[in-house]
């Protein structure tokens, strides 16, 4: 088969640089280990008083010292600006600055900081900022409202700030596909820097939807767990027949993606390649997936497609599976993909031991997945105590395994009916 | 100095995050406390709120320093 995406160009795209803010804390290692443990970061949600909602689980990015993995925020941004962003933002610069750092990418030459970018979206932006605004105006104090009220609101600020942070001066997107915007931004920042745009893009999402507009909007939507609120830890069940629905997570995924020849160049640290990514749209609900997952499905097909593979090359799948009734329609998808493949291969769920990041959920998922290469081990699906419907497929309930990992495919899929894949491989 | 000055010297050391030495009567907010025209207009909002004052936008505009502010309010209260 002709390669037709992400192999067919010149320019081979890799990550050299990783950041997380997730439920399990602070730090991509942080995070690896405590997901491997089986450890989870759930709990009551402790932001605001949910006690009039269904829902009253969350997973929240844990306050606390730096050190032991919380947040401290005056030890990433200064207090003065910090009032000038909304919560998502201060999630993604946190992780942006942990993912440049680890990269060592410091680009010193007015050129080099031309031709290094960013694309890192949200799925919802400032929601509680915007809450917050609505109500000083509802009160007649309209003008009382802060200057930083838009720009603290808007998704593409997050790339903005690590813009200007850094004086990176290439690029500066935003992706905003609701729960597929994690992967759509590093495919898309992928595929920049294939085409010649960049040679470095900062890629991925973040968000902050625990908060009184955000829960309960997802709880009209029937879309949240419900029935798990005195035992947080066993709420997010992936493919488990007592599932109840998505436990939403807050935090972000940022990945430092370059071009090969550019990071070998400096020595840099590579964690995996970008080989494939595919998309779709569904055409079919704004909310509910379409019978069979097909547009899932055909989103996995592009990207292995364009990754120039067979099923039978990849080993471990990071699932979308957020708790929901669609789980099964995944895993049927992924069969239906894998065919005699689906036999070998490892799928789970890490959305178990975080919740549900929305707009950051694909890449963090992206650099679990990445992790799952470097150590060959897949990390476990939690709470998969008795699967609603059985498969060849290994969910890797529970415990993580080693198995031989060098290629993976990692899901999200999003409301409106848009669904992405990426395929990344160890180097 | 007085009660106005004092409030308004805490008020810019909260906004601005900046050290209390530097906010001396005739530091400018932009040029000499590191705002931006964006902190500017916040920062009016602050004064209005805590003193109980209406600035309008053409007053606003001349309130460039600390001295202007402190001025600025206790002519407001004065009359």
């Amino acid at each position: 088969m002709q390669s037709t995406g992400l192999t067919s160009g010149q320019r081979r795209v890799v990550v050299t640089g990783m950041g997380i803010v997730s439920p399990l804390g602070l730090g991509v290692e942080r995070n690896w280990s405590r997901l491997l443990a089986g450890e989870n970061g759930f709990g009551r949600i402790s932001s605001f008083d949910a006690s009039d909602l269904p829902a009253q689980v969350a997973g929240e990015v844990p306050a606390g010292p730096t050190e032991s993995g919380g947040l401290t925020l005056s030890d990433w941004i200064p207090v003065k600006d910090q009032k000038k962003m909304d919560r998502f933002i201060h999630l993604g610069l946190v992780a942006a600055t942990e993912a440049v750092e680890d990269s060592g990418w410091k680009p010193e030459s007015e050129e080099d900081r031309c031709r290094t970018g960013v694309m890192i979206g949200a799925g919802i932006g400032g929601l509680q900022t915007i809450y917050e605004a609505s109500v000083t105006v509802k009160e007649g104090r309209a003008r009382r409202l802060s200057p930083f009220f838009i720009p603290s609101a808007l998704i593409n600020l997050v790339s903005g700030h690590v813009s200007i942070k850094y004086g990176f001066k290439g690029p500066n997107h935003s992706v905003v596909t609701a729960c597929a915007t994690g992967v759509h931004a590093i495919g898309d920042a992928a595929r920049m820097i294939m085409l010649g745009d960049a040679d470095v893009m900062v890629a991925g999402g973040a968000e902050a939807a625990v908060c009184p507009l955000g829960i309960a909007g997802f709880c009209s939507a029937k879309a949240l767990s419900t029935h798990f609120n005195d035992t947080p830890e066993k709420a997010s069940r992936p493919w488990d027949r007592d599932r109840d629905g998505f436990v939403m997570g807050e935090g972000a995924g940022i990945v430092v993606l370059e071009e090969y020849e550019h990071a070998k160049a400096r020595g840099a640290k590579i964690y995996a390649e970008v080989i494939g990514y595919g998309m779709s749209g569904d055409a079919h609900h704004i909310t509910a997936p379409a019978p069979g997952h097909e547009g899932a499905f055909r989103a996995m097909q592009n990207a292995v497609r364009s990754a120039g593979l067979t099923t039978a090359d990849i080993q471990y799948v990071n699932a979308h599976g957020t708790s929901t009734m669609a789980d099964d329609l995944e895993l049927e998808a992924v069969e239906r993909l894998f065919g005699d493949d689906a036999r070998r291969l490892a799928m789970s769920s890490t959305k178990s031991a975080t919740g549900h990041l929305l707009g950051a959920a694909g890449a963090v998922e992206a650099i679990y997945s990445i992790l799952a290469i470097r150590d060959n081990v897949a990390p476990p699906t939690l709470n998969l105590d008795n699967p609603s419907r059985e498969s060849v497929i290994d969910r890797v309930a529970h415990t993580a395994q080693e198995r031989k990992i060098d290629t993976i495919l990692s899901n999200s899929f999003g409301f409106g009916g848009t669904n992405a894949s990426v395929i990344l491989r160890g180097v | 100095m007085s009660e106005i000055a004092d409030k308004v010297k805490k008020i810019v050391v909260e906004h601005l995050g900046v050290d209390e030495s530097k906010v001396t009567p005739d530091a400018s907010f932009i040029d000499d406390l590191g705002a931006d025209s964006l902190d500017t207009v916040e920062l009016v909002m602050a004064f209005e709120e805590a003193f109980s004052v209406e600035i309008p936008e053409d007053a606003a505009e001349k309130i460039t320093t600390v001295k202007d502010a402190i001025d600025y309010i206790e002519k407001q209260k004065a009359a």
